[in-house]
């Protein structure tokens, strides 16, 4: 199989690391070689972050490149923007329309853009893109706006549900379990 | 069982299966979860030293008590353990030692793109370089008997790609190593009687692991269709050539990156038209190619500055991308920002309020620099700050001018306190502030010798700062709470005007960690607020003004009324706790 690649991004802090743990383990059940790189350090400080998740049947490089990403799951709608450029021709990008302002923007050296979404729709780009953070809030708690992406973006994988849910039950305390499979399902029927 | 396995767990894995012992380490990005990871392990003794130098030299020991041991440290930190580095090359080891070093190529958590390749070579000890998770393990056993069987220390050199991917790997068992220790002068006092004794051996020990590296398995050639272009790369570089070449090209690819072959190099030069080295940062291989007399590619296409990628590594081989679409819309940057409710942002918003010419240091206080905070002037290394600011005010710079040396609790303990000594001794002047948050941040929260707890998160005895600082000697010393603004100001102004050296410690714990408790949101008032952006001046993300108002974000705000202490008009106030 051709090497699979999904981008994750958003803001430091949001929590795709938890994302990029469920994928990888759902893919690791499923035979795949994989490479998962993800950020440490100084940009996790509210910085703009990046996860790549790669899987298919040999992956060399760690990193996601220009053009090669079939899928960009981003947490934040300026951080979608951001990365269009790394979106393979085709691809598919899954955005929270959730605004995080960035320092430049909060002291007034920069506007936020408006009409982002259209913007990529015009643009010729497959968008889709939905409040996660509702849907978050509405499983019951803000933070888990990454397993409402992945429930979103388990609608294009041939993976069986419960195959995520057995994912989603080895990657998260069990005390979050109901509220995280609750909110897996609301994103994949959103 | 196979599992998905970060590069530095590998290589925690790796040392737990080789039968490493004992670890003492300092955090650095990206070296950290190696140590964290290794000290899971029962039978790991596992620590945080307070410095490289002083890390790798209890690895030393515990490698002469013959235990197996371990080190690891970022790039630069490498500098900091230079000195005992070579020596210990001369002494060689008795059971086997690994020093684990990351670099950080594209700077995504560094003051600099050093390489740490040349240290293989200057110190004269073997490098190895593994490409991916499965080789971090597998390299880590290796060399630990390399290191037993050639009596030397022996690097692991990572870098951010490799020791920041997860990539599969397939766990073993441990084997259970130890070796007597019997007293050899000869070996181990390196006065310089013995050290000429030693030198030889040292260089003896290099041609024969030359030797070992014409055939050992982990310096490999994959065979290729095309003999136009041959390709000699390791480690995350050799990632991209196979990933845009296939099976096209035959690539040497080099596991020990010190020593290298010599006649495996010619003889695979020969067997192809053009050699080219791709290596991420300085030309380290191709300056061996060169000293080999081979004519080779290498720096005039592959840059020495910055990370390189699949599309890069195409490019410069004349191969095809595809191109994404870049959106037609002005995208503002997101630089990190210190986190809501950082205890450094008042401490460095009264620095600027005073223009105040601050000499920074290693940490996340460095974000002091960014505006709207703007609130140092240098970042060179751990423990410049003290140092540099003693330099400055002995020269003149504090002539009209209020300046400050701003440390971290952990930076301060690494390698501040002698450059305190040398304020006191020399008798300075200038004033000290150590932003003590209880806790080493920026490399994702170890312990250190303040916070009263070591690696393995049990108690352990807490070196108490002000006491620290007045027996070096200074005399003036005082603690402030960053989240008041006005014991700051005072501190800083009484402090900065007297002619003698001093330390304000700007005490409050990190607001991430999990028992501070967070008080609750901010209330704004809309009917207040007049719009004065008095309160933008913090830089704080959970404040922004919408429709000319400030407005406070909720999920962000931890309570830390820092802002409302800015507020002219009552606008930002504290909600009441239940």
């Amino acid at each position: 199989m051709k090497t699979q690649n999904i981008m994750i991004v958003g803001v430091g802090g949001q929590g795709s690391l938890l994302a990029s743990k469920l994928l990888g383990r759902m893919l690791l059940e499923k035979g795949y070689d994989i490479k998962v790189s993800e950020v440490h350090g100084m940009s996790q400080r509210g910085g703009s972050v990046v996860t790549y998740v790669r899987f298919g049947d040999k992956v060399y490089s760690p990193v996601i490149d220009k053009g090669e990403a079939d899928f960009i799951v981003s947490f934040e709608l300026l951080e979608a923007a951001r990365w269009t450029e790394f979106l393979k021709p085709g691809g598919r990008i899954v955005a929270n329309t959730q605004r995080i302002s960035p320092m430049p923007v909060i002291i007034g050296a920069a506007e936020y853009p408006q009409g982002l979404t259209e913007k990529m729709q015009v643009a010729g780009l497959d968008v889709d893109a939905f409040d996660a953070l509702a849907l978050a809030e509405q499983a019951g708690s803000a933070k888990a706006v990454n397993i409402v992406l992945m429930g979103y973006l388990s609608r294009y994988f041939e993976f069986t549900e419960q195959e995520w849910l057995d994912a989603i039950e080895k990657s998260v305390p069990a005390k979050f379990l109901e509220l995280n499979k609750t909110a897996f399902q609301l994103g994949r029927n959103a | 069982m196979k599992t998905l396995m970060l590069g530095n767990e590998a290589v925690a894995r790796g040392l737990y299966e080789g039968g490493c012992s004992f670890v003492s380490s300092y955090p650095g990005t990206p070296s950290t979860e190696i140590t964290e990871c290794v000290a899971v392990y029962q039978e790991v003794y596992a620590e945080w030293a307070p410095n490289e130098k002083v890390a790798m030299e209890a690895a030393f020991g515990a490698s002469l008590a013959g235990k197996r041991s371990f080190c690891a440290m970022k790039h630069v930190g490498l500098n900091v353990a230079a000195d005992p580095l070579f020596t210990i090359a001369y002494t060689g080891v008795n059971a086997g030692m690994i020093i684990g070093v990351a670099d950080d190529a594209g700077m995504h958590s560094s003051q600099n793109e050093q390489d740490s390749r040349h240290y293989a070579r200057a110190a004269k000890i073997p490098m190895l370089e593994p490409a991916d998770s499965a080789e971090a393990l597998a390299f880590t056993k290796l060399a630990y008997e390399l290191s037993e069987q050639y009596d030397t220390p022996v690097f692991i050199k990572m870098c951010t790609r490799v020791s920041h991917s997860q990539s599969i790997v397939e766990p073993g068992q441990r084997v259970e190593v130890s070796r007597k220790y019997e007293k050899n002068p000869q070996k181990y006092i390196m006065m310089p009687g013995n050290a000429k004794m030693r030198h030889p051996f040292v260089e003896e020990r290099t041609r024969k692991l030359a030797q070992w590296a014409e055939t050992c398995e982990i310096n490999r050639i994959e065979d290729g269709t095309d003999r136009s272009i041959g390709i000699i790369t390791s480690s995350t570089s050799y990632q991209y050539v196979k990933e845009v070449c296939g099976d096209k090209y035959p690539v040497m690819k080099l596991g020990m990156i010190w020593p290298l072959p010599q006649q495996k190099i010619k003889d695979f030069a020969a067997s192809v038209d053009t050699l080219v080295v791709v290596e991420e940062l300085d030309s380290f291989i191709e300056t061996h190619c060169k000293e080999l007399g081979l004519a080779c590619v290498g720096k005039e296409k592959f840059s020495c500055i910055g990370e390189f990628s699949q599309n890069l590594v195409a490019e410069k081989l004349g191969v095809d991308t595809v191109s994404g679409t870049k959106l037609d819309a002005a995208i503002p940057n997101r630089p990190p920002v210190m986190c809501a409710g950082c205890p450094h942002r008042g401490l460095f918003y009264t620095l600027a309020k005073n223009k105040v010419t601050a000499l920074g240091d290693i940490g996340c206080y460095t974000l002091g620099a960014v505006p709207p905070l703007a609130a140092l002037d240098t970042t060179i290394c751990m423990g410049a700050s003290i140092s540099g600011m003693h330099g400055f005010v002995k020269s003149g710079g504090g002539e009209g001018r209020k300046v400050v040396a701003v440390i971290g609790d952990s930076t301060f303990m690494h390698s501040g306190m002698t450059g305190l000594v040398n304020m006191a001794y020399n008798e300075s002047c200038g004033t000290v502030i150590i932003v003590d948050n209880s806790i080493t941040g920026m490399t994702g929260h170890q312990q250190n010798p303040t916070t009263g707890f070591n690696l393995k998160g049990d108690p352990a005895a807490k070196i108490d700062l002000e006491t620290l600082c007045r027996a070096v000697g200074i005399k003036r010393v005082r603690v402030v709470d960053p989240y008041n603004l006005a014991e700051c100001d005072a501190a800083i102004k009484e402090e900065t005007a007297v002619n003698e050296p001093s330390v304000i410690i700007s005490r409050r714990p990190c607001a991430l960690l999990k028992y501070v408790k967070h008080k609750k949101p901010i209330i704004a008032d809309d009917h207040k607020c007049v719009g004065c952006k008095a309160c933008m001046k913090i830089g704080c993300p959970a404040i922004s003004i919408v429709d000319g108002k400030a407005k406070i974000d909720n999920t962000l705000c931890t309570g830390c009324g820092v802002c409302a202490q800015l507020c002219k008009f009552d606008a930002l106030q504290a909600a009441k706790e239940a």
